[in-house]
């Protein structure tokens, strides 16, 4: 049960200036990239972090640019990640 | 539980068997029937159709006869008590989800007012072909139940204890009428419903987050839950764990499969009903159900008349199959004559039971009529001579 | 339990049966976050809500929602989700399955479902092959795309389901993709709130066996198409919607009517002819 509590993914859960953040279930992700491919800030990337299935994850590489929106959580196939806004403002990324 | 006054047409009818079957089955309790027209069942149908607006049920004619005998279970689930009905083809459709109903361990009754076969055969002929298919139809290993009525009278009785049975066990019960006790029209009295005692549904009292839909809290059969109670429960024809959930190895398979089948096999003596006369001492005894068996009665009668020491065994459970019945009469009988409307079905259960300590002989044939009471009578001489 | 920012799919999820069994970039998973959201914008309470599927990788969606939620047989949802529709009037039944399935094996039962008006979701994940069993042709496979039963390319015309589920009598009809998930979520939320037969097409990436056999790329690349190659079109007719091998699609919501249900037709049928004597059938609530 406790490798499925999400964790916070980015440096100090998310960066201070940041309208929002992302968590991550490591072990229920297979890498496919949704999220990074459609993240409307740029935020994520694929990184070299892998779980123990050998998926690599992805990262949240710019912690600034992420604005909560969850569209990853939306487009992850697997339950592994999703946003959360920390400081409010809405900007949604609709596609 | 008793019977719903309010439902129950107490009085003394002449109605035919197919048409007993359903006032039996609304004196049951059962409000939802899916069914697909198909002789000669179809009458069961018609008159809940007629009746069930009246009493609060209702009838859907399905677009086939696969719908028909899954709809009902999707009412059942929802917390009804209901049957689905059909003969030959139509139950031949209908064998994957008597399966399915045995491994979700829905409480079900199928209806089959049997026809000649095999395929098309004889819509409106009787015949008594379908009783391997009964305990053998779906694929896998599984247990039913089933009972064989032979007269309008019994046909209401009997499926009020399908019903009984099928919640009890928590098993699909088949209801193996055939078309000459369907279409036959007798005196049926249906009793007042204070009368008319039920087993009721064993649902579960625990808390969501405290019930497992497939644990065995006690006895043999786990307590049963409906949509829509909060206990979030995953239902599937796939092999599972007491939580429901799908798992694919096979010592799941084994523990379930096992409980399955043993839940019905370690209960055959309270499952069993039968009629035996003057078994002890005779020389041949005739065992027969269904419509098969009235004619037993009177041909056993005339034999006994000619000086012949005959016993008489009718079954009204032929599944589970009673061996300690068969057993009893190889103990007490020289012989064995099964009469049936095929070529030999039960009688293959009954040589396996008498273990060849007794000749077994059949009285068959291809269906499309009853077997009449001069060919009992000539088997029955040849058998002692 | 921690006061941790939950993921908002997770409570609809059994999550002790994570990770699931879906392939990677498979679209399944995708549109079960749309229907978690759906489910909560449409303001539907779990214990009144229950989940059928049929057999196939859509099909293990109903194992893996945390309502009550059955796991029927191949192509014979929709008429289990008939009886049980019928028998919980108080609450919404959703039918979650594949092209397959609904609609090879399972078609009679879903223009019968339409043409009563039963009052259920249909949920069809449209990824134009049978995905359990090593990637068949199914009636969505579009003509020409390779499938392991139609190694040629397949030659057979294939459903245009909008188009189908309006004939026969759906209330509301749409069609998303996988790329589009806030449209989806909402056109779940609409159908979700609808009386009646309401059906969702949900076209969705196969990475594994569509599109390797096709040579389509990964789970992006289809969601990338899907993005570049759709044109929403509300209100579209049904007969324009056909989709053919890698060819533009038309997404949007098409159908969108009133129709008494079944059990209003029975109802108002019963109580003209039979008057007082007429005792409805009310279900369990």
């Amino acid at each position: 049960m406790d490798s499925q509590q999400a964790k916070g993914i980015a440096p100090s859960e998310g960066s201070p200036g940041a309208k929002g953040t992302v968590h991550m279930t490591d072990e229920r992700c297979k890498g496919c990239s949704y999220c990074v491919v459609f993240c409307p800030t740029g935020a994520l990337a694929m990184g070299g972090r892998i779980n123990r299935k050998g998926y690599h994850l992805p990262e949240l590489v710019h912690p600034d640019k992420c604005n909560g929106c969850d569209m990853c959580g939306l487009y992850c196939p697997d339950f592994a990640i999703f946003g959360v806004r920390t400081n409010r403002k809405k900007t949604d990324g609709e596609p | 539980m008793k019977a719903d006054p309010k439902a129950v047409d107490t009085g003394i009818h002449f109605i035919d068997g197919n048409e007993a079957c359903a006032e039996g089955a609304i004196a049951a309790g059962c409000r939802f029937v899916s069914g697909y027209p198909i002789t000669p069942s179809t009458e069961i149908v018609e008159h809940l159709a007629k009746r069930f607006p009246k009493i609060g049920g209702l009838f859907i004619q399905m677009e086939d006869e696969i719908a028909s005998s899954i709809a009902f279970q999707g009412a059942i689930w929802g917390g009804q008590k209901s049957m689905s009905v059909s003969s030959g083809p139509g139950i031949s459709l209908q064998m994957e989800h008597v399966g399915l109903a045995a491994m979700t361990e829905t409480p079900c009754v199928f209806v089959n007012v049997q026809r000649g076969g095999p395929s098309t055969g004889l819509p409106t002929l009787p015949a008594q072909q379908d009783v391997m298919q009964a305990r053998w139809g779906s694929h896998g290993d599984y247990e039913v139940i089933a009972l064989a009525p032979n007269s309008p009278q019994e046909c209401f009785n009997r499926i009020i204890t399908a019903f009984d049975y099928s919640e009890k066990y928590r098993a699909p019960v088949f209801f193996l009428m055939d078309e000459c006790v369907g279409h036959m029209l007798g005196k049926v009295k249906i009793p007042p419903a204070d009368q008319i005692e039920l087993v009721e549904r064993k649902m579960t009292t625990r808390k969501p987050g405290e019930y497992l839909p497939y644990r065995i809290y006690d006895g043999d059969v786990p307590e049963m839950t409906r949509a829509g109670l909060g206990h979030n429960v995953h239902i599937t024809g796939l092999t599972h764990d007491e939580r429901g959930y799908p798992a694919m190895n096979a010592e799941t398979q084994d523990v379930l499969v096992r409980r399955l089948c043993n839940k019905i096999l370690h209960h055959v003596d309270e499952i069993s009903i039968y009629d035996a006369s003057q078994v002890e001492g005779s020389d041949v005894t005739v065992i027969s159900y269904g419509m098969t068996a009235r004619v037993a009665a009177y041909a056993v009668e005339t034999a006994r008349g000619q000086g012949i020491k005959v016993g008489n065994v009718r079954l009204v459970t032929l599944w589970p199959f009673n061996d300690k019945l068969i057993r009893d009469i190889v103990d007490n009988s020289k012989a064995i004559i099964v009469a049936e409307m095929n070529l030999g079905q039960m009688v293959h259960e009954v040589e396996r039971a008498a273990r060849d300590k007794v000749p077994v002989h059949l009285l068959g044939n291809a269906g499309g009529a009853i077997i009449p009471p001069e060919a009992f009578i000539a088997k029955i001489k040849e058998v002692v001579s | 339990m921690s006061d941790a920012p939950r993921n908002p799919v997770e409570k609809l999820l059994r999550t002790e049966r994570m990770p699931h069994i879906w392939c990677p970039g498979c679209g399944i998973g995708t549109s079960v976050n749309c229907f978690a959201r759906a489910i909560e914008q449409a303001d539907i309470p779990y214990d009144k809500l229950h989940v059928v599927s049929g057999i196939g990788c859509s099909g293990r969606v109903a194992g893996y929602v945390n309502v009550d939620s059955f796991h029927t047989t191949h192509g014979r949802a929709i008429a289990f989700a008939t009886g049980l529709s019928l028998s919980r009037p108080s609450a919404k039944v959703v039918v979650y399955s594949g092209d397959g399935d609904l609609f090879a094996i399972g078609g009679n039962h879903f223009i019968h479902a339409a043409r009563r008006n039963i009052d259920m979701t249909v949920i069809c994940i449209n990824n134009f092959t049978y995905g359990m069993t090593g990637g068949q042709v199914t009636p969505t496979t579009p003509l020409t795309a390779k499938a392991s039963t139609s190694p040629y390319g397949n030659f057979e015309d294939s459903f245009n389901l909008p188009n189908l589920a309006e004939a026969c009598g759906a209330v509301y009809v749409a069609r998303w993709t996988i790329y589009h998930v806030r449209q989806l979520t909402r056109a779940m939320t609409k159908a979700l709130s609808t009386k009646g037969f309401s059906f969702l097409e949900v076209l969705a990436p196969c990475p594994t066996l569509y599109q390797r056999r096709n040579k389509l790329g990964d789970g992006v690349a289809m969601v990338q198409f899907f993005k570049d190659h759709s044109t929403i079109k509300n209100g579209a007719s049904t007969s324009e919607v056909g989709l053919g091998f890698q060819s533009d699609m038309i997404v949007g919501e098409f159908v969108d009517r009133q129709r008494p249900t079944f059990m209003d037709n029975y109802n108002a049928r019963m109580k003209e002819v039979l008057g007082d004597s007429f005792v409805p059938f009310e279900g369990i609530k």
